[in-house]
């Protein structure tokens, strides 16, 4: 027997705007996502998959339909801290260190540090940090300062990970390396991960699932199941069938570009 | 890690070797040489007479002159203490109820629309014609004479610090506010954790403007008839007697100025030990 889904979309929209002009940002939108699972929302601007994320994080509210995260509505999940986000910059606080910022949600959470800090070491030190502690952010090269976000969205250990575009300001290389660094952490923490990307080859690479989103109004396309074993590594780039994959996605983002034009 | 790393120290451009020292000072003497080549030069091509441009080394000359408490440049500093006292009261009054104001406007967006359009106000008023209804009616109520001066100070003081710690605390960035929404944190949390940090950098370049400021207030509020001490007194004495010795005002002027520079000096150099995130200008 299945297990309840960690996170259910049930008919959602999200509409913006007064009544002289509004724009959908979000229409019907249904999805279920498991325990465990790596999914990416990959689309092109516009198709709502940073909205859609935002609503299950309730960093904003849907018009219409019904989100369940972890059995709760988004409000609560978020006061019950059910997730840790990381933006697409890496939003951290130039006045704090590496480790004080890294620290920042068990402040306000008020979780015992001493307790804690082992966590927060062993976080660091996985996202290659550990040398960088008492760093402030702007000696961090751009890929580390976002290695620094993520820590600090492990690091009171939530169910689940929203990522939002997270390295879509990096360069290739560094991005490449931040996605097998991702995989290493979702493999060591079983956390559920949702990811939001406009590239196809790096949801194919990274997810388990694949949400294809287009715009106008934003909705799903089509989801594509990555049948790519773990681990991956750089050889998974040249395997035929991550090719296959990522056109895949590619035609089903024409045709709905055909279909609308 | 491969990823390259800036280090700290190879960008620490804020060392003091002696060379360094030794290039400013030059620079300053430089300087000094040619404000005095522009000074005694448009003395002598346009003939102006000492007592609305006196010589420099009559100026330097005022500083020795003997008096009967002293020579002048003691008395001077003497009187430049008691302004700094005086200031150094209105900065911090003024600087602590700015901040205040900003928080409450910052937190309360109805009490900022009620009330900037009197904050506004108050810095349109001539604050010449002000301070001697303050010196007067504090005065008559039998206060010290310096507080009349302090209240002066705090109300050019407070003025800066209001606008721009209410901008330091609007300062933070969207998502930074929308990463404490997402930890559930509460409004005490944000502002505590997020904006006033956020308000530092903004609160010292008003500590700048304010410690300037409260100088030139302090002085105001000396210059009415019946003060007795203060850099001001001393102000409207060497413009009565400008006449008879033209070098003492200019002596008075270069003193109020280097308490201005003072205490600017003092809240950088504070602004330096407390502001450490910040990426050293080059």
């Amino acid at each position: 027997m299945p297990t309840a889904p960690i996170i259910a979309i049930d008919k959602v929209s999200r509409i913006y705007g007064n009544a002289n002009a509004t724009t959908v940002a979000l229409k019907d939108v249904s999805l279920t996502i498991e325990k465990g699972e790596l999914i990416s929302l990959v689309g092109p601007s516009g198709c709502g998959k940073s909205t859609l994320l935002r609503l299950i994080a309730d960093l904003d509210t849907p018009s219409q339909g019904k989100i369940t995260v972890n059995g709760h509505a988004p409000e609560q999940a978020r006061k019950q801290r059910e997730y840790g986000f990381v933006f697409q910059a890496p939003t951290l606080y130039d006045w704090r260190t590496v480790e004080r910022n890294a620290r920042l949600p068990l402040e306000v959470m008020g979780r015992p540090a001493g307790e804690w800090q082992a966590r927060l070491d062993k976080m660091l030190a996985m996202v290659g940090l550990r040398d960088f502690h008492q760093h402030y952010p702007w000696q961090l090269s751009g890929g580390m300062q976002q290695r620094a976000s993520i820590a600090r969205a492990l690091s009171f250990d939530p169910a689940i990970l929203l990522m939002d575009e997270p390295f879509g300001a990096l360069d290739e290389f560094t991005r490449e390396r931040m996605n097998m660094e991702l995989l290493d952490i979702w493999e060591t923490t079983h956390k559920t991960i949702l990811f939001v990307t406009h590239s196809i080859a790096e949801a194919v690479f990274l997810s388990s699932r694949i949400v294809v989103m287009t715009p106008r109004p934003g909705r799903i396309a089509a989801t594509v199941n990555v049948d790519l074993p773990y681990p991956r590594n750089f050889d998974t780039r040249e395997d035929p069938r991550f090719f296959e994959l990522v056109t895949q996605v590619r035609e089903t983002l024409k045709e709905e570009f055909v279909g609308h034009v | 890690m491969a990823e390259s790393v800036t280090s700290a120290g190879e960008l620490d451009t804020t060392g003091h070797s002696p060379r360094r020292w030794l290039w400013l000072l030059l620079g300053y003497l430089v300087a000094f040489g040619l404000i005095a080549v522009v000074w005694e030069g448009s003395k002598a091509l346009f003939a102006i007479p000492d007592y609305k441009l006196p010589h420099l080394a009559q100026i330097a000359e005022a500083f020795f002159r003997p008096t009967p408490k002293g020579p002048t440049w003691l008395i001077l500093i003497q009187d430049a203490l008691y302004t700094a006292f005086e200031a150094f009261v209105g900065f911090t009054i003024g600087s602590v109820s700015g901040f205040l104001i900003a928080a409450l406007f910052q937190r309360y967006v109805h009490v900022r629309r009620g009330f900037m359009p009197y904050v506004i106000a108050s810095q349109t008023v001539p604050i010449i014609a002000v301070a001697p209804m303050i010196v007067v009616g504090t005065g008559s109520l039998g206060a010290p004479p310096w507080l009349s001066k302090s209240i002066i100070a705090a109300y050019l003081t407070f003025f800066p610090v209001v606008i721009n710690v209410l901008r330091g605390l609007e300062s933070v960035d969207r998502d930074a506010l929308l990463l404490m929404r997402s930890y559930a944190a509460t409004d005490n949390q944000i502002f505590r954790l997020l904006r006033l940090p956020a308000s530092v950098p903004y609160l010292f370049t008003a500590l700048k403007i304010a410690a300037t400021a409260s100088i030139i207030g302090a002085i105001i509020g000396e210059l009415p008839v019946g003060s007795t001490r203060g850099i001001g007194v001393q102000i409207v004495v060497g413009s009565q007697y400008n006449t008879f010795n033209p070098g003492f005002l200019w002596a008075t002027i270069i003193v109020a100025a280097l308490l201005g520079m003072i205490a600017y000096g003092m809240v950088a150099l504070a602004e330096r030990r407390i502001v450490r995130w910040k990426r050293p200008e080059s």
